[in-house]
């Protein structure tokens, strides 16, 4: 597979440390001159931002955080006049004011260079047809695509969202060989195909980037099984850029950050002590090249883990997890990190699809407690009382194993169990009640 | 190739480099740009240990050169041409490139490969040939330049640091200059860090460049990138705001 910028993803490591200090160095001074927020933050913690001699000195800055942008709102973040900013996105905050975001000329190019690295590494080259499902307004991901696609020499079919008719119509007639969509969007594609008697297979449809929304493991499967295309993962946000802050390649074993654009670190949540290598915790990012927007050690919310290997295709870029959940989701239990993700990944394992079930927390004297209620439903309820019991040991000895905590799992009557919009597997924490 | 990590350099108690970290790679042209008094010469000053760093490092080709005296930084393939030309002006044109050649004058072998070394110079400006016998203090300006530029090779560097080398020449000198330092790199592979008040002329033969503001890097970008950004326009390309409204 073709990589789209040799020079930066496969820089030794040396190399790569050398400029990322250099990069990060030039931008805490040039924060610190025009931002105001930066000068502010950078003088309250007795911090010299041309005293910073190694990456590692980093971790003594405060984290920016999305409460610090939307008190910022509109324009106090940009490090440049408006004059040079010549793009403005919207943050996808779903309540209140969301987050602007401005890009000045060369912004966009180094964004362009970044989402094609993501989709040359997802496998789309200048003989794709790029079909671009995704809304072309305020937020990132639609134009980030497309300008990457672009780059790459792709052809673009910049078809918005809605209308799955006349989309599957499009794919079908212009011959469409790579989708860009959310995961969501691509079954209710495949359900509408079904339905219109369309064989997806017919299609020249080959692979697709997912966005938006973050593409589980059984989502990812269940697309590529029935749109029959290569569905690849990449990670990105509006605040840090949009699409193009990391991306999967071939070998499928994470997503590669681009550092040299990107420095990440891991905090624990709860005290932003910064985690060694390989532990779960909060992604901060801090970007290197930006000028009209550059974030100092931002808090994404997002959980997950830094793989430091080399990887089998060349790049010399760390991995990230898949994203785990929100920092803000997370639950402590008896003094333990649990993500419900975690939860949801093991109940879906052992059933096949997701189950209807919701977590309870209590506490039982000094000690908290955690159940899990499961809706009977077929493949989970058994006639014969010693299956049942076989079935829920099974499932808390699983449940143990990958969050280190027991749970109680309890089988209950369906349509029992409390759903929030639709959605199974809600958080009731008696506990502060 | 040259690796420079966390620099401070002092006059006495002026603290004229702040942590400058920077890099130039193998066959690379790096342009210093900012105004006046940003440290962009100290930086060379710095590398050829005219005016050593009190602290930071500085790697050549793998190994530290920050506690070398000069003489040893010129061997291990670094040669400055310094703002200014400072040539010898009583002596001929030969001579002072025979004088950039100092290192291995004494060695009787090496005086072959001086000779040679000497045609190349005059191969890449041949206006010196003719003048090979001439004062130095009677060249043009530009004549200097080239004289000083030829003396720097004559000390066969893989780094070439190069200071304000279009001050005070015609624009026709200038892009003169300029061709020789390109073809440098695209002949022989020699890396160039250069200083240079003219941002515009320089960051066209540049790849990349670092933005200079009171001893410290506010920019790490490529050339084109620099040239397309409105801040480097309205300080360093003579680009004033209003001009850029008007249009």
């Amino acid at each position: 597979m073709k990589i789209w910028d040799t020079k930066h993803e496969c820089m030794p490591r040396e190399e790569l440390e050398q400029l990322q200090l250099e990069r990060l160095q030039a931008t805490l001074n040039r924060a610190y001159k025009n931002v105001a927020f930066y000068r502010k933050m950078f003088h309250e913690s007795n911090i010299i931002p041309e005293d910073m001699q190694a990456l590692s000195g980093l971790a003594r800055i405060p984290f920016t955080t999305k409460e610090d942008l939307r008190l910022n709102y509109p324009y106090g973040m940009f490090a440049v006049p408006l004059r040079e900013v010549v793009r403005v996105h919207s943050s996808s905050g779903t309540t209140e004011k969301s987050v602007v975001v401005g890009y000045t000329k060369n912004d966009i190019k180094a964004w362009t260079n970044l989402v094609a690295r993501v989709m040359t590494a997802a496998g789309v080259t200048r003989d794709d047809m790029v079909q671009i499902t995704f809304s072309y307004g305020l937020y990132t991901g639609a134009f980030g695509f497309h300008y990457g696609a672009e780059a790459i020499g792709a052809s673009v079919i910049p078809t918005g969202t809605g209308n799955t008719d006349k989309q599957i119509m499009i794919m079908q007639d212009y011959k469409t060989t790579a989708l860009v969509s959310t995961p969501t969007y691509a079954v209710t594609l495949s359900d509408r195909m079904e339905k219109l008697n369309v064989n997806p297979k017919g299609l020249s449809l080959r692979v697709g980037l997912f966005g938006g929304e973050p593409l589980s493991e059984t989502m990812r499967t269940e697309i590529e099984a029935r749109l029959g295309i290569t569905a690849t993962d990449n990670y990105g946000l509006s605040e840090i850029i949009g699409p193009g802050v990391a991306g999967e390649c071939e070998h499928r074993c994470g997503m590669h950050i681009f550092e040299d654009a990107f420095i990440p670190e891991i905090i624990d949540p709860l005290t932003g002590t910064p985690l060694p290598a390989g532990n779960v915790g909060e992604l901060v990012l801090t970007s290197l090249t930006k000028e009209a927007f550059p974030m100092i050690r931002y808090r994404t919310g997002d959980l997950t883990s830094l793989e430091f290997a080399p990887c089998k295709c060349g790049r010399t870029m760390v991995r990230m997890n898949k994203t785990m959940g929100r920092s803000d989701d997370m639950l402590i239990i008896k003094g333990v990190n649990v993500f419900p993700s975690q939860i949801r990944t093991v109940l879906t394992a052992i059933v096949g699809t997701e189950p209807h079930y919701e977590i309870v927390i209590d506490r039982k004297g000094a000690q908290d407690c955690m159940e899990i209620h499961i809706e009977a439903a077929e493949g989970i309820f058994f006639d014969e009382m010693k299956m049942q019991k076989a079935f829920l040991e099974m499932v808390e000895k699983k449940i143990r194993s990958v969050i280190g905590l027991s749970a109680t799992v309890k089988l209950v009557a369906p349509n029992t169990v409390t759903l929030k919009e639709g959605k199974s597997g809600l958080v009731i924490d008696r506990r502060t009640m | 190739m040259l690796r420079i990590k966390n620099i401070n350099t002092y006059y006495g108690k002026l603290h004229a480099l702040k942590n400058i970290s920077l890099h130039v790679g193998a066959g690379e042209i790096v342009a210093l740009i900012g105004a006046n008094g940003a440290g962009k010469t100290t930086i060379l000053n710095t590398i050829s240990a005219v005016t050593p760093p009190s602290n930071g490092e500085i790697h050549f080709e793998g190994s530290a050169i920050h506690n070398l005296s000069p003489d040893v930084i010129v061997r291990r393939g670094i040669s400055q041409v310094p703002e200014g030309r400072q040539i010898f002006k009583p002596l001929s044109v030969e001579d002072n490139l025979e004088l950039g050649a100092y290192l291995r004058y004494r060695s009787h072998e090496k005086r072959k490969e001086i000779q040679q070394d000497k045609e190349t110079v005059y191969v890449l400006f041949p206006q010196l040939l003719e003048r090979r016998a001439q004062l130095a203090g009677t060249l043009s300006g530009g004549e200097q330049q080239m004289l000083a530029i030829g003396r720097a090779l004559m000390a066969k560097p893989k780094l070439l640091l190069l200071d304000e080398p279009a001050m005070g020449l015609a624009p026709m000198l200038v892009q003169e200059i300029f061709r020789v330092i390109e073809e440098l790199r695209s002949r022989r592979g020699t890396s160039v860090l250069l200083v240079e008040q003219n941002a515009r002329v320089a960051l066209k033969v540049a790849d990349r460049g670092y933005v200079l503001e009171t001893g410290k890097v506010i920019l790490e970008e490529t050339a084109s990138e620099l040239l397309a950004n409105k801040d480097v326009q309205r300080a360093y390309l003579g680009k004033d705001k209003k001009e850029i409204w008007e249009r």
